[in-house]
């Protein structure tokens, strides 16, 4: 006789009650974590949808150098250094000059895919 | 276990195929980010982020070997996009294939979409088995002959020759997205389709490249005003008139185009609320849809968010109708995931043939699969450990807290690096395709 694969657990049901106490239980690790999060960054925005973050998602894309703009950066700088980016999650990326060191490697040339060898 | 089937048995996943390559080493441009089976199911289309299409067309069955279906061998492969520049901004636009929608088949080629960030092509893909031979005035090898050595007239012919699949794009759908692209979905009459960004939503016509319509415009006079932005889109699949989007917050909302020309109002609101006492600093977060994908049926359309996959009766805006845990045990690592960023993979899902199992991908390489009626579910594993064809696959099992037993895997061993993003279901068989990092795994159901 051939056994049943497969784990038996019941999906989460929309019923009232079970989701109250499972949720109340959700929410405490969630809860835990958060407090993790802002003991680690505690400059982190009050609105962690609001804009910034999301402002930082629709400019995605890799940010190239641009002599122009790397110039006057420096020019209004003068003698201090221009910030090199860093990993901070809250620095939206058209504030951010790329300098030469920030540059990504040059892409390979194009092949065939893996997939079809 | 996942069950289907007109017998009701429950189905065991065989390992059938594997595809890319073994090294460890993944160069980024052989990562998959799209796998599309077309309308029969009879090719399986992979986009990569070099920009590279790879299709697969499934052998023809064999009436000898009756216990597995057809394979999928490599029928055709092409550069969809190539990387490119935008010198106003100085940012790069990435080459990576964001979607591939295939073209129901009118002919006897094959069409379909694939987009990047910024442009949509149409590819065509075609079989050539002759060719023409015997022409009057040139050689085989092309060059002309010298007209005063033509005496008679030679009327070429085709001839068979070895078997050529040609992809040729016909049609480029460029400059009409400012952000990125992030879905297309092919409407019911087979004549428009629609291309979303996150704030835009644009409708086409497949012949016509040089305008399209914008049907939804979400972004605010003021930026600083943003707070959420369009995640995913799909056309209806009977109704040619109704589009759902969803977006970062959780929502779904659904449009008629009947209704107005430009469908910034919508028709129905999908929204679960939210007890604000269970609010943290990730619920936003958490709940952004990543994909959100309908039945075959048009009656219900499935939501994935981070943690959970949603069921939803287009008849009933106020909750979803099924919820099912994708990985629940997460719930208390989002520090660390919103650390390395793992809080905002997009994970798509996907429904079976008959809407009756649905499909999604979790971490370490383990993949979902919900029964909707038996209301069982099933952890698997796409691994080169379970290399021989017909082995059935083993159901995984992490655990959250407490002892583990032998063969579960605790939550902290989980290799975070290893994500089931893009799955596919063959539109009529139990045949599945789940793409890891650069892998493509095909399962099918044990056929006896």
């Amino acid at each position: 006789m051939s056994e049943k694969l497969g784990t038996e657990s019941r999906s989460e049901q929309t019923g009232d009650e079970k989701q109250d106490t499972q949720e109340k239980e959700a929410v405490v690790p969630e809860r835990a974590e958060e407090v993790k999060l802002k003991a680690k960054y505690p400059n982190l925005g009050q609105k962690p949808g609001g804009s910034d973050f999301l402002m930082k998602r629709l400019q995605k894309g890799q940010k190239y150098f641009d002599s122009g703009d790397y110039n006057m950066a420096k020019a209004k700088m003068k003698n201090k250094q221009l910030p090199s980016a860093g990993p901070d999650k809250n620095l939206v990326t058209g504030d951010h000059i790329p300098t030469p060191q920030d540059l990504p490697q040059r892409k390979s040339s194009l092949v065939t895919s893996k997939l079809a060898g | 276990m996942a069950g289907a089937g007109a017998g009701g048995n429950d189905i065991q996943w065989c390992f059938s195929q594997v595809k890319g390559a073994v090294d460890d080493d993944v160069a980024e441009a052989d990562i998959i980010s799209t796998v599309e089976f077309n309308h029969s199911g009879e090719l399986l289309a992979t986009g990569d982020k070099g920009g590279r299409v790879v299709i697969f067309q499934q052998e023809q069955e064999n009436k000898t070997q009756s216990h597995s279906r057809g394979e999928y061998n490599v029928y055709s492969t092409f550069q969809s996009h190539e990387p490119e520049f935008d010198y106003l901004k100085s940012l790069e636009i990435e080459e990576k294939i964001n979607k591939i929608r295939w073209l129901p088949q009118k002919n006897a080629a094959q069409f379909l979409l694939s987009t990047n960030d910024k442009t949509i092509k149409l590819w065509k893909i075609s079989e050539r088995d002759k060719r023409p031979e015997g022409y009057n005035l040139k050689e085989e090898d092309g060059r002309y002959r010298d007209p005063t050595t033509v005496t008679t007239l030679r009327v070429p012919v085709f001839r068979p020759m070895d078997l050529m699949v040609e992809a040729s794009p016909r049609r480029i759908f460029a400059n009409a997205h400012t952000y990125h692209i992030n879905s297309i979905s092919i409407n019911s009459d087979y004549e428009t389709y629609l291309s979303a960004d996150d704030l835009r939503i644009n409708l086409w016509h497949l012949e016509i490249t040089d305008r399209s319509f914008n049907i939804v415009d979400i972004k605010p006079a003021n930026m600083e005003e943003l707070t959420e932005v369009i995640t995913a889109a799909e056309f209806h699949p009977n109704s040619c008139n109704t589009f759902v989007y969803s977006s970062s917050k959780g929502t779904i909302r659904l449009c008629d185009m009947r209704a107005s020309a430009l469908c910034d109002r919508h028709t129905k609101l999908f929204e679960e609320p939210e007890d604000p006492s269970n609010r943290s600093f990730f619920s936003e977060i958490i709940s952004s849809i990543s994909d959100v994908k309908f039945s075959h049926s048009g009656r219900y359309m499935m939501t994935r968010d981070y943690l959970s996959v949603k069921i939803w009766d287009l008849n009933m805006e106020n909750r979803p109708v099924e919820t099912y845990q994708v990985h629940e045990y997460l719930r208390s690592k989002l520090c660390s995931l919103y650390e390395n960023d793992c809080i905002f993979d997009k994970f798509e899902c996907c429904w079976n043939g008959s809407d009756s199992v649905v499909m999604t991908g979790s971490y370490n390489n383990f993949f979902r699969m919900f029964d909707r009626n038996t209301k069982r579910d099933i952890t698997l594993e796409a691994s080169r450990e379970n290399n021989k064809p017909r082995t059935i696959l083993k159901p995984r099992k992490v655990c959250a807290s407490g002892k583990r037993k032998k063969d579960e895997i605790s939550v902290d061993s989980l290799d975070f690096n290893k994500k089931i993003l893009h799955t596919a279901w063959h539109p009529k068989e139990n045949i599945i395709a789940v793409a890891t990092t650069n892998n493509l795994y095909i399962f099918q159901d044990k056929v006896n």
